[in-house]
């Protein structure tokens, strides 16, 4: 599978996602520069942390209307897979991607700590290869990871089935002391109505070598390998 | 043509910036203060001198860019001249 690394100025985990699809995962990896406004031919699209244009203004707000991020768009109307991570989620929600935004963490830090994660979608490209209800543990490193939305599109959002990843305790309890940033709903990631746009605060880039003592976050690569974009509708016709 | 625009918390939506600046004013003395929201403030200098025609571009601009409408309001404010817009 052809998958594209999106890095802009101040990206800072592209080198770590490209490591993991490229030397885990054994898959054919490009840099997509964010001035680029084509995708060459990628099926996967990641958009990895860091701090893409400074934060300025708000985060993700600048590389939003970056012209790769029109090819992204379109890729992801089209059932392509995307996936972001960390100040990568915070550019979904800016571009309208993903619903809702992102403020300061409620208790102002920057919070940088392994968090367990609830998995509540595990029929996505991106979790097939996990189970319903499964903890993982990944880490996060973010100052403005606390989801919010309006009451009214938080109901959609679960409705919608698209909340993809909650904080949760060990045991997969879902408590206010498990909840890092103070995010509605305990919401760590989410997708799009059609499961082909996820977006999560933690980093399952920095957990998915055994050398590192956690591999984590590898399912989420290897799943969205093992699908491709090509099979999306297949996977989608069967939820 | 010179505005200033505005964005802000919205007044539902607990600040923690806010909150902790207000924290820290009634530690040097303010007690009294109920409420800060933090927010950002922006001059525009504008290249058109029809008011109205300016309140559009800026009410614009904050929609597509200054603001995100899911958690921030703004206000705008022609300085100067012609007198101040809501």
């Amino acid at each position: 599978m052809k998958c594209g690394v999106v890095v802009f100025p101040g990206s800072n985990c592209d080198h770590d996602v490209y490591h993991v699809l490229k030397h885990v995962l054994e898959q054919e990896v490009t840099f997509l520069w964010h001035q680029d406004d084509s995708l060459q031919g990628c099926e996967l699209i990641v958009l990895p942390g860091g701090f893409a244009y400074g934060d300025y203004l708000r985060a993700g707000a600048l590389a939003a209307l970056s012209p790769v991020m029109g090819a992204v768009k379109r890729h992801a109307e089209a059932g392509g897979l995307v996936l972001g991570i960390c100040n990568g989620f915070q550019v979904l929600l800016e571009a309208g991607l993903l619903p809702g935004a992102m403020r300061r963490n409620e208790n102002l830090r920057f919070q940088c700590l392994d968090v367990h994660l609830r998995t509540e979608r595990a029929d996505l490209p991106f979790t097939r290869r996990l189970k319903p209800g499964q903890v993982l543990r990944l880490p996060i490193a973010h100052a403005e990871g606390n989801y919010e939305d309006s009451p009214a599109r938080l109901d959609a959002l679960e409705a919608n089935g698209q909340v993809v990843f909650r904080y949760c305790e060990p045991d997969g309890r879902i408590t206010s002391e498990s909840n890092p940033n103070g995010a509605a709903r305990n919401i760590a990631g989410i997708c799009n109505v059609a499961g082909n746009v996820l977006g999560l605060m933690p980093h399952p880039e920095r957990c998915s070598e055994a050398v590192l003592g956690n591999t984590d976050g590898l399912a989420l690569f290897a799943s969205a390998v093992e699908v491709g974009s090509r099979h999306l509708q297949a996977a989608g016709a069967g939820r | 043509m010179k505005a200033r625009v505005t964005v802000y918390p919205r007044r539902e939506i607990l600040d923690p910036q806010g909150k902790a600046i207000r924290d820290a004013l009634t530690r040097v003395g303010f007690p009294g203060v109920d409420d800060v929201r933090a927010g950002k403030s922006f001059e525009i200098s504008l290249g058109t001198e029809d008011l109205q025609a300016a309140d559009r571009q800026l009410r614009e601009m904050c929609e597509k860019l200054l603001a995100n409408t899911v958690v921030e309001d703004y206000s705008l404010e022609i300085l100067g001249g012609a007198g101040a817009q809501p």
